[in-house]
């Protein structure tokens, strides 16, 4: 064959040290600097390429830029460019021997909420700017209680443009204490407040000199060293089964495996497990990925579950514990987020809600109130939800979903909501309380 | 597994789990998928995974090989053994039948890469795939930073960049209309460092041309192209010896090589940690054409 040079020699040294993965989502308007902290932190990790950097600095220049817009590099699409706009979530790349990171950068104003909403979902932390000079104004907050909604574990708040207000301690206090005592109210995760100068670079990779009164870390050594092992969920046994592995196969002849990803908790050979919505008992007989059985698993392996009873399983089930399970629901409280443009939601519609690896027809039986997301204000009368607004609202399902709260689980306390004629992703839910 | 602290994955288990559930997901839930193996990396790290993600049992769908004429003979062969060892069922849309048939014209230039996206679809409208795999990463170029791992594709198999559907956690919408389909990208969240790491740590066999060898070359726009079939020196242009690699396996008429020694999986790693440019903006011409040069291929139904 046409090569041996395969990973023989030193390929054990060229990953010796293992990394760990951090998702963390940027809210900020576009006269904050997002664009602006976000190429610095590319550049100073060594993930800017120079093509990239060329390509940027000549699209600049065309358009007679003053400075080299770096924008320009997360505005990828033709639109986005013309219009000096951005339209979509883009994802970005970049580690150090530390982490891997992955950036979803949500823009500032189009459809803010979707697109803010969407890439909370994942994230394991957001990282909000304000301009030092304005100080918190009414999207800072509203960025803020979006993570809170989405339950994002870990909150960054960036105090920029510090060289633009003389680095004073003051206005950074100033802000910091506004921010805290806001996040206090929304039930807010940890919270870090960082002074920074993305422009210059100070407070990003290294602690700045200009700021001696900060004695926080840089915003790239919080990044690196938040603790998230502790955010999943290890408690509650959930196990979506995704697909049934059933090998038609002479050499391997009565294999029947479940196939998913561990949504929460640990799984371990011969512990005792129940299947919803049977509500049939088994043991766990092995636990097997591709590489052979493993020992446990826990979130966010993939894996092939065993059992050492034949009970009756298809995609769509969930492994649990007989004493710990998840709800069995029809009738399902939540708050929503709606994101068509095209139709509101409104009562008496019908959808698809697309639940862990289930799906079920669903009708919107009530609809409490929309919030207002800069007052925290409920309207009570609000007869519909229209594109990026949210509201507190309860369906009814055809089949019953197994749901926990969202604020407990976000994979089974999360769920999409699908328009049954157009096919498109109408809305996302969270889980308030199942019945 | 790589050993962590308790409970906790390494950066690469956590994109393999991931990947395994994309892959997982779509076959659930759609009819007719269809993996498109090209023999570069990442599509022989996706053919990987499927592997993992349906074991003990066969990887459960063909795969499709858009076939430019335009071969690295290396790939080819690699192509032939990895489907022979897997027990696949191998599907080959032809750019050259394409060609006789009438189906497709000769661009100006000589470069297939656009004229591949009809004979795509075509195969796709063919054997009525409704989901395609493809290998494409979002670190690869600002388009494809914005491309959903679902990705729907209307009745002729165009992207509509403005009307995507948000995804959120691990919801994928796969919902579609006979005709519609979707391009899942099990790859998504990976970089190409990423790639080669997980090609060290699986001792996953590459394509020889992926490492340093011996070639005959000549420098066009800055790029060092094989001389072969395809890539004649035309006036002006020196042929000569170098020692190259490809970072990427494409057209072999567009798809240059870099002046590279790394020989090994862990010399490649090194090298592509010390980089300062992208594999694309490396070695290939198809995307010099212009600023919005992948975002128009998409547009049209390319991977």
């Amino acid at each position: 064959m046409t090569t041996e040079t395969t990973a023989e020699v030193g390929a054990e040294a060229a990953f010796a040290r293992p990394m760990d993965l951090l998702r963390f989502a940027t809210a900020g308007s576009v006269d904050d600097g997002k664009s602006t902290l976000i190429g610095r932190l590319l550049y100073d990790t060594r993930s800017l390429f120079t093509d990239q950097l060329a390509a940027v600095e000549a699209v600049s220049a065309a358009r007679g830029d003053e400075y080299t817009n770096l924008a320009l590099l997360t505005d990828g699409l033709r639109a986005e460019r013309e219009q000096g706009i951005t339209i979509d979530v883009a994802y970005r790349y970049f580690a150090t021997p530390r982490r891997k990171f992955i950036i979803a950068d949500t823009p500032g104003h189009i459809q803010y909420t979707r697109n803010m909403v969407t890439g909370a979902s994942t994230a394991d932390l957001a990282l909000i700017l304000v301009d030092a000079r304005k100080g918190l104004v009414e999207q800072s907050r509203r960025h803020a209680f979006l993570c809170s909604l989405l339950r994002v574990p870990h909150l960054v708040l960036c105090v920029n443009k510090m060289d633009l207000v003389d680095w004073s301690r003051e206005v950074y206090e100033k802000i910091a204490d506004e921010f805290t005592a806001f996040a206090a109210k929304l039930d807010a995760p940890d919270l870090t407040v960082v002074p920074v100068s993305a422009l210059h670079g100070d407070n990003i990779v290294s602690r700045s000199e200009q700021m001696p009164w900060y004695e926080g870390p840089s915003l790239l050594h919080h990044l690196e060293r938040v603790h998230i092992a502790s955010d999943r969920n290890l408690v509650d046994v959930r196990f979506p089964v995704q697909y049934v592995i059933r090998p038609q196969s002479t050499t391997v002849t009565d294999y029947r495996g479940y196939a998913g990803q561990v949504a929460s908790g640990v799984l371990k050979p011969d512990d005792e497990v129940m299947v919803l919505p049977s509500g049939f008992t088994s043991r766990i007989a092995a636990v097997e990925t591709a590489d052979g059985p493993v020992p446990e698993a826990f979130p966010p392996m993939s894996v092939t579950v065993r059992l050492t009873d034949e009970i009756d399983i298809s995609r769509g089930d969930m492994i649990c514990r007989p004493n710990n399970a998840p709800a069995v629901a029809q009738d399902i409280e939540a708050m929503v987020c709606w994101m068509d443009e095209t139709r509101p939601l409104q009562l008496g519609g019908r959808y698809v809600i697309k639940h862990t690896t289930r799906s079920a027809r669903a009708i919107l039986r009530g609809l409490h109130y929309r919030l207002d997301i800069n007052s925290l204000h409920r309207d009570e009368s609000a007869g519909e939800l229209k594109l990026n607004e949210i509201g507190r609202v309860r369906f009814r399902t055809m089949v019953p979903l197994l749901v926990d709260e969202y604020r407990r689980n976000r994979t089974t306390g999360g769920f999409v909501i699908i328009d049954e004629t157009t096919n498109r992703t109408v809305g996302a839910g969270m889980i308030v309380e199942a019945g | 597994m790589t050993t962590m602290a308790a409970y906790q994955v390494s950066h690469l288990d956590a994109l393999e789990a991931e990947s395994i559930f994309v892959l997982r997901e779509v076959v659930a839930e759609m009819e007719r998928p269809v993996l498109l193996f090209s023999g570069g990396k990442d599509s022989i790290v996706m053919l990987w995974l499927a592997q993992k993600a349906f074991a003990p049992a066969n990887i459960p769908f063909p795969v499709l090989h858009v076939d430019t004429g335009h071969n690295f003979p290396e790939v080819l062969a690699y192509r032939d053994q990895r489907v022979a060892e897997l027990g696949l069922q191998l599907l080959v849309a032809s750019v050259p039948e394409a060609l006789a048939s009438g189906l497709v014209r000769e661009s100006a230039d000589g470069m297939r890469n656009r004229i591949q996206t009809p004979v795509l679809l075509a195969a796709v409208e063919q054997h009525r795939f409704d989901a395609l795999f493809g290998g494409a990463r979002r670190d690869e170029e600002k388009a494809r930073a914005k491309e959903r791992v679902f990705s729907f594709r209307d009745e002729f198999g165009q992207w509509d960049p403005k009307n995507q559907r948000p995804e959120l956690w691990s919801l994928y919408n796969g919902r579609h209309q006979p005709g519609e389909s979707i391009r899942a990208f099990p790859l998504s969240n990976w970089t190409e460092l990423d790639v080669w790491h997980y090609i060290a740590r699986e001792r996953i066999e590459a394509p020889s041309i992926y490492y340093a060898h011996e070639r005959e070359v000549i420098e066009r726009d800055g790029m060092l192209y094989a001389v072969n079939e395809f890539v004649r020196p035309r006036a002006g242009e020196e042929r000569f010896k170098a020692r190259v690699r490809y970072r990427t396996v494409g057209d072999a008429s567009c798809t240059a090589a870099v002046r590279s020694d790394a020989d090994t999986v862990a010399k490649v790693i090194e090298e592509v940690a010390a980089t300062r440019i992208t594999e694309r903006g490396a070695t290939r011409g198809d995307d010099r054409v212009s600023e919005a040069a992948m975002e128009d291929r998409k547009r049209e139904g390319y991977f």
